[in-house]
């Protein structure tokens, strides 16, 4: 038993004695400044290839970065839990969020496309009739052209940005019927692909050879259409801070910003730059040209 | 029909039942390694992941997944063996002891997501812990103590009271009987329940998207110290683990090769989970040969 | 005299045993209490966000339960919001039952069958095969029921394939082994001289497993299928990929619906905390407490019945 004992000491004072040698050989540099970002899940790839550029670049600075949902990230912002709020949406646009103490610092424009299954056979619509079809007036592709096949609608989550987005712009305000609902636009995209006559919207990046994109009244929904507006399905993304942003903070979202980031990782990652823009807009939907790039 | 016949019909039927559940466990499995096994290679179970291109690997979401585990164990098992003890072989069968016991079995109804978000309210922002290993082993720790519980109380049950008298009438202490006799005799029981325990943590995804957060940063394996923030050791770190990272990569992933990373990773999982449950079976027979000394 | 002290004083120390053994109670009244301090913690938390819906957001309590309509974000004629969630109780409640229903022959089929007729295969095969379900991650499950399950059930009946049926049968396959493995536990406590007075009656094997084990083990059965039930009732990120989600009352078992959690999931990262649709959506996971106490209420009730017998 005394045997027993001993080695359990002996045991523990090494452990002890192995924790105090690691805490004083820690890298001091790396106990340096760190900050996180929470948020849309859409813009957290974009988010977290800079971050990790960046801290590869500023030994000594950690960037952690996660999702969790744009509401999450307005809702952290504005209690200061966290140092920047990732958003899909102006924050004036989420209830409950007082917008003008958060400072908003757009990174990136993202178009939105209504995307079709193949056997639907439908390559163009216009708006109204996209609005017919989201609001259950018409129920069968034939009713706007297409195969005969019922029309199966998937939304994405209510508050989700994208689904903000399309129903402002795509549908000019008008609610979808209720109706089959996702939160993610990979599931969105496989569903659609996989369900004959499904219809639903997602962000350029996420369409590719398993799905069929939708023209709006004739015009395609392309970059350079989106750059003029006339394409008018598209969002900013946004780096909610809680007032102005000050350390690496400011350092790291200057950095998103330049074109360090804007003509590199932005464009690979399926975003628009907002300095492409030839026009903006507000938090209210209002145009104005600005002479763009 | 006569009895004899009858007997032979219901024992049939059992043999179908059971090929049935095998079958599709094979299904299942079959369905899982033929679309992921062919992704499998060294660079993939090594290399960390990549956010947009091709040819990323799951190293270090997969040594999360271990050490997440780990650490989660470490912390619940204690606790629900001496709940469990306590609630079995000491508490009076009371209205008290009733409470509490449907109060565990309601909890463990709840979706992780919720279990998820009240360790982010709790651990992440209130404890100041971050986004971190820690926060995610404690998430996962309120997320497994009620079914550990539960099913060690039901290991312990199943030893009959024959023994606890044995125990007794030796002269031992009832805290000693239940050390030295009970526990030794429920070992492969209670291993059971800690396997399947186990690989329900394994494969959570919900509660920890909010608490160990859905980033892994690249890890550095020479680096075990676990104060710096690059060792795999360091449990404040963010920590996405194998299962997160399915589910991030079939939500929103952008890589070209999303679906072979997500079915080459639920093919490592399982995998993991097969070796994991072996081990944990052959440890479990040599600790009740041991301890038993049968 | 000073001997006698002594000695007095060696009787009536505590022994090594007895202080073992108020350690022992000690440590693990601890765990207990930490157990209960966590339970009370999350319930107090749900409680607490469930209920503000209706005291700080004046939700009456009966258009909740009863409405049918779930939009939180806007508000309806009266100036009301929208927050009816007859559909997702309705879809969850249809979904744990009908997947308990179907999963509950199996699983008491398997554990009879690894309990009594073929222990050996049971041990070496059964027992494995169900801890390894148990393994497979609820994400895998969603996406081979999304590839396989949704396509399958449009096929046969028709739809889009997603609804209820769709998600009954992903509940099955995992609720099976946790159902397994407890009835198998169930089973086991039953002592043996029970079935061998059985079987000295000349009763056959069958008799014996219907009569004498499976009575028996009534309440640790129904036990297992509870706890079945509470998986089923709380899992969320597979039923989400297959049932569809459209906060609709199911009309049919392969129309789009959904489920609390299911709700609950897809909308919480999009809310913020402390509006109404955050609110609303804890209310659900309230809702999703009261209806598992009230499932273990019953089944205890049924218990003690089987016991009196």
């Amino acid at each position: 038993m005394s045997k027993k004992r001993w080695v359990q000491g002996l045991v523990l004072v090494v452990l002890v004695a192995l924790g105090v040698f690691a805490y004083q050989t820690r890298q001091v540099s790396h106990a340096g400044e760190s900050i996180t970002a929470v948020g849309s899940t859409a813009l957290q790839p974009l988010v977290e290839a800079a971050g990790e550029q960046y801290t590869g670049e500023h030994l000594g600075t950690f960037i952690n970065v996660q999702g969790g949902g744009t509401g999450t990230g307005l809702s952290q912002i504005q209690e200061g839990a966290v140092q920047i709020g990732d958003s899909d949406l102006f924050a004036a646009e989420q209830k409950g969020i007082r917008a003008n103490e958060l400072v908003d610092h757009r990174v990136a424009v993202v178009g939105i496309t209504p995307i079709v299954n193949k056997r639907v056979g439908v390559q163009n619509l216009s708006t109204h009739q996209l609005i017919q079809v989201f609001t259950g007036q018409v129920t069968n592709w034939k009713q706007v052209g297409g195969a005969d096949l019922p029309i199966v609608l998937i939304n994405r989550a209510q508050g989700s940005g994208t689904r903000a987005t399309f129903e402002q712009f795509g549908l000019m305000k008008h609610r979808s019927k209720t109706a089959q609902e996702q939160d993610s636009s990979g599931m969105v995209r496989s569903i659609v692909a996989t369900t004959p006559g499904a219809i639903s919207y997602v962000a350029f990046s996420y369409v590719d050879r398993t799905v069929q994109d939708v023209s709006l009244n004739h015009v395609a929904p392309t970059e350079d259409n989106v750059t003029t507006n006339k394409w008018p399905i598209w969002s900013y993304e946004h780096l909610y801070t809680k007032g102005q942003p000050t350390g690496l903070t400011k350092a790291f979202i200057a950095y998103v910003q330049s074109p360090a980031i804007q003509k590199t990782l932005v464009r690979q990652l399926g975003y628009l730059s907002p300095n492409q823009m030839t026009v903006e807009r507000n938090a209210t939907g209002h145009i104005t040209q600005t002479g763009g790039a | 029909m006569n009895s004899k016949t009858q007997n032979k019909v219901a024992i049939g039927g059992l043999y179908g039942i059971a090929g049935f559940v095998v079958l599709i466990l094979l299904a299942l499995l079959g369905f899982i390694l033929v679309s992921g096994v062919p992704q499998l290679s060294w660079h993939f179970l090594t290399a960390p992941g990549k956010a947009f291109l091709k040819g990323g690997g799951v190293g270090v979401q997969l040594f999360n997944s271990f050490y997440l585990l780990i650490l989660a164990m470490l912390i619940s098992f204690p606790i629900a063996l001496g709940a469990a003890i306590y609630l079995y072989e000491y508490a009076k069968d009371n209205w008290l002891t009733t409470t509490i016991r449907t109060a565990i079995e309601i909890l463990s109804s709840l979706p992780s997501v919720v279990v998820g978000l009240f360790g982010f309210l709790f651990f992440v922002v209130k404890l100041h812990l971050g986004f971190s290993i820690l926060s995610g082993a404690f998430a996962l720790t309120f997320f497994n103590l009620p079914l550990l519980t539960r099913s060690i109380e039901d290991s312990l049950r199943t030893i009959s009271d024959v023994q606890r008298e044995g125990g007794l009438a030796l002269g031992l202490s009832r805290w000693e009987t239940v050390s030295r006799v009970i526990l030794p005799a429920a070992v492969p029981s209670i291993l059971t329940g800690v396997i399947l325990s186990a690989g329900r943590v394994f494969g959570e995804a919900a509660a920890l998207i909010y608490t160990a957060g859905q980033s892994a940063p690249a890890l550095n394996f020479a680096d075990w110290n676990p104060f710096n923030i690059s060792s795999p050791l360091n449990p404040m770190r963010p920590a996405e683990t194998l299962a997160v990272h399915i589910w991030k990569i079939n939500s929103e992933g952008i890589m070209p090769d999303a679906k072979a990373i997500s079915s080459g990773s639920s093919a490592v999982l399982v995998i993991a989970i097969l070796l994991f449950n072996f081990a944990a079976r052959y440890l479990g027979k040599r600790l009740y040969k041991r301890l038993t000394s049968a | 005299m000073k001997s006698t002290q002594q000695l007095e004083r060696q009787l009536k120390r505590r022994s090594k045993a007895a202080k073992l053994e108020i350690w022992g109670r000690l440590i693990s009244l601890t765990a207990l209490l930490l157990i209960v301090a966590v339970v009370v913690g999350i319930i107090g938390f749900v409680a607490s966000k469930g209920i503000a819906t209706f005291t700080s957001n004046h939700v009456n309590l009966w258009d909740f339960l009863s409405g049918k309509n779930w939009n939180p974000g806007i508000t309806d004629a009266h100036g009301k919001p929208e927050v009816g969630a007859l559909p997702m109780i309705v879809g969850s409640f249809l979904i744990t039952i009908l997947s308990a229903i179907v999963a509950t022959p199996f699983a008491i089929g398997t554990a009879v069958f690894m309990n009594e007729i073929s222990p050996n295969k049971g041990a070496k095969i059964l027992q494995p095969v169900t801890e390894l379900l148990v393994g497979i991650p609820s994400v895998v499950y969603g996406f081979i029921g999304l590839s396989v399950v949704v396509p399958t059930t449009r096929a046969l009946f028709g739809g889009s394939g997603f609804g209820i049926l769709s998600g009954t049968c992903v509940l099955f396959v995992m609720i099976l082994p946790t159902v397994t493995s407890m009835s198998a536990d169930a089973l086991r406590a039953v002592p043996r001289y029970y079935r061998e007075a059985s079987l000295a009656l000349g009763a056959t094997q069958w008799q014996t497993i219907y009569k004498v084990v499976l009575r028996a083990a009534t309440p640790g059965l129904m036990t297992a299928v509870v706890f079945g039930m509470a998986r089923a009732f709380g899992e969320a990120l597979a039923v989400q990929m297959v049932i569809g989600n459209a906060a609709l009352m199911p009309n049919s078992l392969v129309s789009p619906s959904s489920t609390l959690t299911s709700v609950l999931t897809t909308g919480i990262g999009n809310t913020v905390m402390g509006s109404l649709q955050n609110n609303a959506l804890w209310s659900l996971a309230l809702v999703l407490l009261l209806m598992s106490l009230v499932f273990n209420l019953i089944i205890r009730l049924i218990g003690r019945k089987g016991r009196l017998q």
